[in-house]
């Protein structure tokens, strides 16, 4: 029975269970309960989490549900919701390390702005989640703290660098977690573990307490299961804040659901419409055309984004959700954008140097690792940070020395800001005619653990897709569309849409009929019931085996 | 010139020193640079200091204001060409007074560039020119804890805004480094941009000097000295680099560019040891802080705000207070001292004696206690009241020079401490006359002295009648009074 | 680009890094990991960006600025003084030495 009402609740969808709450139908603490029943279950195999606050979280789900009986958090569906937290964004008096030795035992005196902002939705944080080092990686696997496994198939990686936020999220150990993208972080491992996931444009979403990667191209957003939550999640988050100069001011209004809400609406009516006229005609309405919502919607196919390297299952996929957006009424056209093959290139030239500045400051002087013996400051330095560092996050400082060294500032540098001017001229030009750009969010499926490792450049090309989109600080989003079978298992696609800077609504708005579409049309089999009812399975399975185990 | 060890020098060469400064000056903000922190000196180690001014992780930086408006006034005032489209950059090295491990400055495009400042030294103008001017935020301090032999970090400075003013390699001499110096000092002080106390660090100077042969076409090689806080140190810093330079350039050596520190005790410079790596500051644009665009309204604005600089006043003075051009030259030789000077003025009227008092007695302080112009701290208030009370005649000078003594170091209220002290004026002639004639009676020898022809006596006496009175009697009357006496006696 | 061993040796110095001769992120691995990707790095100049302004900011935000108003936002309900003690003990917490209020380094002064 506990399991049922447990199952139940973390099978819903972030609104929903907040509806709930609100309703008094299910508690605070009983939701909190559910997700750290999960968290308990599955957690040793995926290993999502540094940190799991058991203590702290039933104390806060303690606060907001008294708070809720006073009548706060009126005019917040996400209040007594569970949340998870990546571990690079600060959380005052709780550890916060980025994945990393450096930091590790690191308690900030302060609060992330997004952290606040969480916590004035009412929202209860069960915990941080695992990350590459610094959010440098696409797997997860450069953490201290070991690598994360994609709860789809343990055997390969989560993506990353949010691929603890994106593994939570998948293998309902949280409804929702907040990631960070600095090219591609969120929208990749949300491709690979079947969740959608938001970059927001650059500015939207404050950065003060985000530990930077590279500060221009960071940006924090939500993963969750579906589209609302997403667009629940960002208008709790975004917005402008003094803390920081990056912050686009208020006279952008953050909302969203709004936007779901009218397709909503016009599912609705075109379903009262269809169901007056099947009755009349007596026809099925499975097989009947969805409705136009995306109508005048002109969305573009970069043809840079289906070329080489595209896995031929991931790119049928793709196609195949295209079509759909087409059937709902939006206009598809191919366009190009010259420039974007030297997005990577620009990307690792501007990341490294910034990060190789952001990172300096990990000294053993002020907070973190300081290494046990030294004798005289250059060695305290050296030997603290040879041995806090992990070896991508090396790599990238010395990348990122190299191009701001004298004599080659200009040659890499100052290079690369001019081959992200040029990709931003790309992207305006191709946003006159289109109002969205679709892509796969990765040219592959999830790989194997260890798979990337041994081969850094092959790492940073599975960004390919993602990185200009940091570059111009535009918007994107990554929906799951599907599977692509590899030996044996059906594995997660994501699918890309970028938009205009500022263009979330337009985000929303599609992707958010696309998974209506999904599963109204039946075409694709509710991807999370299924999930669902595959992770308890394999954990009762589990459960039982070690029962019978242990009664032998 | 000298010998040395026998050697001898070739003959006859005259060398050219050639000395360019880079000035730091602390802005006079409320708060630091980036954070909301106050620039309050002193105060005690890391309290005056939060996660973004530490360099915590994950904190970003937001830009003071006044910061941008003090920068561009001096820009202005220096008569640059401001730069509308100006940016910050990070400028990346180790050290522990970093906690961030870059500086945020300006390398790419600075605030003010070319501008210049006229100086005079024996009576020749010259302009020396201003390469740049340019935001960063200061570092923090560094001190030694003698009992572990390790070093103690305070990040309280951390943060606070300071401009880098660059000068072209104009100035010749240590005549003309000073010259130079005050004149910007002056400016800074008068802008309200910065207070300029050399002592609390927030004017500080980099010498960057060279020698080379007069009519030589090509500068030498130059060395640095860092950090210089006083004028006289700096006078005799470039003398004693140059007197160097030249040495070693006269017995067949070279000069190396370097850093070097100067040691003012043992007059002369030392090289500092080399840092261990290579000076590579990485510069590129800071990208958590927006570019500025300064617009042509703003940037009129700050300069119709602009306040009343220091030859404007010295006019003035002359003009509106007819004040000699030397009193008017030494008032406004320091903002603090001008300042003072009008609001007593305003209070009290008497602009010539309200000078003196500042001319002579403050300077002759300020003199003693080794202090500058900038830390007097009486109130005008308290100067103009002692001004009325020697007006009224209720003091007398020597009463009121010992009075001004404690207004300057205690800032005390000369009516109070005149009755507390009872140091009113003995108008009183009948009191006077019985302290005149007991002095007269306990000294003979001196009315007979007088008498006799000896007219210093007087001198004597007078004083002894003062003594008496314990100087509260008006000397006047008292010499008036005891002539009488004397006379009528006789 | 063929990257000397100097040049990593440089590099490594400047990032204040000491590169090991056995395991990990070896001087040799770093060497080679740097040649390849600043080869990769080199295809960008395949594009013509003549005339092109560098462009370090995306958006056109511009002149953020705050007012030159103490704010000490940790402090809270406590005398001021009192609040910036409060204040220095947790900026002084995560540190690994300290000393009177301080951090504490290895000796810097000659």
């Amino acid at each position: 029975m506990e399991t049922m009402v447990q199952r139940e609740i973390t099978a819903w969808t972030a609104l929903e269970l907040g509806r709930r709450i609100r309703a008094g139908e299910v508690s605070v603490t009983e939701a909190l309960k559910a997700y750290l029943d999960n968290i308990e279950q599955t957690d040793g195999s995926y290993h999502a989490y540094v940190s799991v606050w058991r203590e702290q979280a039933f104390q806060r789900a303690k606060q907001v549900e008294q708070e809720l009986k006073e009548g706060k958090y009126a005019d917040s569906p996400l209040a007594g919701v569970p949340i998870a937290v990546k571990d690079n964004i600060c959380t005052k008096g709780e550890e916060t390390t980025c994945a990393s030795r450096i930091l590790a035992g690191f308690r900030p005196p302060y609060q992330a702005e997004v952290v606040d902002r969480l916590l004035s939705a009412g929202m209860v944080i069960i915990g941080k989640t695992n990350m590459d080092e610094f959010a440098m990686g696409s797997t997860t696997e450069t953490s201290a703290a070991g690598a994360t496994r994609n709860p789809w198939d343990t055997s390969r990686v989560p993506g990353g660098s949010s691929g603890g936020s994106a593994a939570a999220v998948a293998a309902f150990e949280a409804p929702v977690a907040l990631g960070s993208d600095t090219g591609g972080s969120i929208r990749q491992p949300s491709a690979f573990c079947g969740v959608a996931g938001i970059k927001p444009t650059y500015g939207t979403v404050s950065r003060y307490g985000l530990i930077a990667y590279a500060s221009s191209l960071d940006q924090i957003g939500p993963i969750a299961r579906s589209v609302e939550d997403l667009a629940a999640m960002l208008e709790i988050i975004s917005g402008w804040d003094e803390k920081d100069s990056t912050s686009v001011s208020s006279e952008y209004k953050y909302t969203y659901l709004d936007v779901i809400e009218a397709v909503k609406q016009a599912f609705k009516d075109e379903k009262d419409r269809k169901e007056l006229k099947d009755r009349n005609q007596g026809g099925d309405i499975k097989n009947a055309c969805p409705p136009q919502v995306l109508a005048g919607l002109r969305i573009g196919l970069p043809k840079e984004y289906f070329g080489e390297g595209l896995d031929r299952e991931v790119k049928k996929c793709v196609l195949e959700a295209a079509e759909a957006l087409k059937a709902l009424g939006a206009r598809l056209e191919e366009v190009e954008l010259p420039a974007i093959k030297y997005a990577i290139p620009a990307y690792y030239v501007l990341a490294s140097a910034e990060a190789s500045s952001n990172l300096s400051r990990y000294d053993g002087v002020k907070y973190g690792y300081r290494t046990a013996d030294y004798e005289g400051l250059q060695e305290l330095y050296k030997k603290t940070r040879s041995e806090g560092f992990g070896e991508e996050v090396k790599r990238r400082m010395l990348i990122g020395a190299f191009v701001l060294s004298s004599g080659y500032y200009e040659a890499y540098y100052n290079k690369a800001l001019k081959v992200k001017a040029v990709i931003k001229q790309n992207f305006d030009r191709a946003f006159e005619q289109y109002d969205l750009l679709l892509s796969p969010t990765a040219p592959n499926v999830a790989p194997r653990l260890g798979e990337s490792l041994a081969d850094p450049l092959k790492m940073y090309l599975g960004d390919i897709y993602t990185v200009a989109v940091n570059l111009a600080g535009l918007p994107g989003i990554s929906i799951p569309v599907g599977f692509a079978e590899k030996d044996g298992k059906r594995l997660p696609v994501g699918l890309q849409l970028i938009g205009r800077p500022f263009g979330e609504r337009e985000l929303f708005q599609a992707a958010y009929a696309y998974e209506r579409w999904q599963k109204a049309s039946g075409e694709v089999k509710e991807l999370f019931a299924e999930k669902a009812e595959g992770g308890q399975r394999d954990d009762r399975e589990r459960r039982e085996a070690d029962e019978s185990k242990s009664t032998i | 010139m000298t010998e040395r060890g026998g050697k001898q020098m070739r003959a006859n060469r005259q060398y050219e020193t050639v000395i360019g400064l880079e000035v730091h000056v602390e802005l006079a903000t409320k708060t630091k640079i980036f954070c909301g922190c106050t620039t309050e000196f002193g105060g005690e180690p890391n309290t005056h200091c939060c996660p973004i001014c530490t360099g915590m992780p994950g904190t970003l930086p937001v830009l003071n204001k006044k910061v941008v408006e003090y920068a561009a006034a001096a820009a202005l005032a220096m008569g640059c060409t401001v730069t509308r489209r100006c940016r910050f950059d990070r400028k990346n090295y180790f050290y522990p007074d970093l906690p961030k491990a870059y500086q945020v400055s300006q390398l790419y495009l600075p605030i003010g560039r070319n501008g210049g400042i006229e100086i005079e030294v024996e009576g020749k103008k010259k302009v020396i020119g201003i390469h740049e001017i340019h935001m960063e935020e200061d570092a923090g301090k560094l001190v030694h804890d003698p009992w572990e032999d390790v070093t103690l970090v305070d990040y309280n400075r951390c943060g606070v805004p300071l401009i880098e003013i660059v000068s072209e390699p104009d100035m010749r001499s240590a005549e003309e480094v000073i010259a130079y110096l005050e004149k910007l000092k002056l400016m800074l002080q008068y802008l309200g941009v910065s207070d300029c106390k050399m002592q609390e660090g927030s004017l500080r100077a980099d010498i960057n000097l060279s020698v080379r042969e007069l009519g030589a076409k090509e500068f030498g090689t130059r060395t640095e000295m860092k950090n210089m806080n006083s004028f006289k140190a700096i006078a005799r810093a470039v003398n004693g680099e140059r007197k160097r330079q030249i040495e070693l350039l006269e017995y067949g050596g070279r000069v190396v560019q370097e850093t070097r520190r100067w040691d003012d005790n043992k007059d002369t410079s030392f090289a500092m040891r080399s840092k261990e790596d290579a000076q590579d500051y990485r510069y590129f644009p800071e990208p958590d802080l927006v570019p500025l665009e300064l617009g042509e309204e703003w940037l009129a604005e700050l300069k119709s705000r602009q306040p009343e600089l220091r030859d404007e006043k010295r006019a003035r003075y002359i003009r509106e207070y007819q004040l000699p051009a030397y009193d008017a030259g030494i008032l406004t030789a320091s903002k603090a001292i001008a300042d003072l000077f009008e609001e007593t003025v305003a209070l009290c009227g008497k602009p010539k004696e309200v000078s003196n008092w500042l001319m002579v007695e403050t300077m002759r302080l300020l003199k003693e206690s080794e202090q500058e112009p900038e830390e007097v701290s009486f109130s005008p208030k308290n100067l103009a009241a002692l001004i009325g009370l020697l007006e009224e005649g209720a003091i007398n000078r020597t009463v009121a020079k010992e009075i001004f003594e404690q207004i300057f170091r205690k800032d005390v209220e000369p009516v109070k401490y005149v009755e507390a002290h009872g140091l009113r004026i003995v108008q009183d002639t009948g009191a006077l006359g019985e302290a005149i004639r007991e002095v007269l009676a306990a000294h003979p020898q001196s009315v007979a002295d007088y008498r006799g022809g000896k007219k210093k006596a007087m001198g004597f006496l007078v004083g002894q009648v003062m003594k008496e009175t314990k100087g509260k009697a008006d000397p006047r009357m008292v010499n008036q009074m005891l002539l009488e006496e004397l006379e009528g006696l006789e | 680009m063929k990257i000397e061993d100097k040049t990593i040796e440089y590099v490594a110095a400047l990032a204040k890094l000491e590169l090991s001769e056995e395991e990990g992120l070896t001087h040799e691995r770093a060497r080679g990991d740097l040649e390849r990707i600043l080869a990769y790095i080199e295809t960008m100049n395949e594009l013509d960006t003549e005339g092109i302004e560098p462009m370090s900011h995306v958006f056109p935000l511009k002149n953020v600025m705050r007012e030159d108003v103490v704010r000490e936002d940790m402090i809270r309900q406590t005398e001021q003084m009192e609040g910036r003690q409060i204040r220095r003990e947790a900026l002084l917490s995560n540190a690994p030495s300290q000393k009177e209020g301080c951090f504490v380094v290895p000796k810097t002064v000659e």
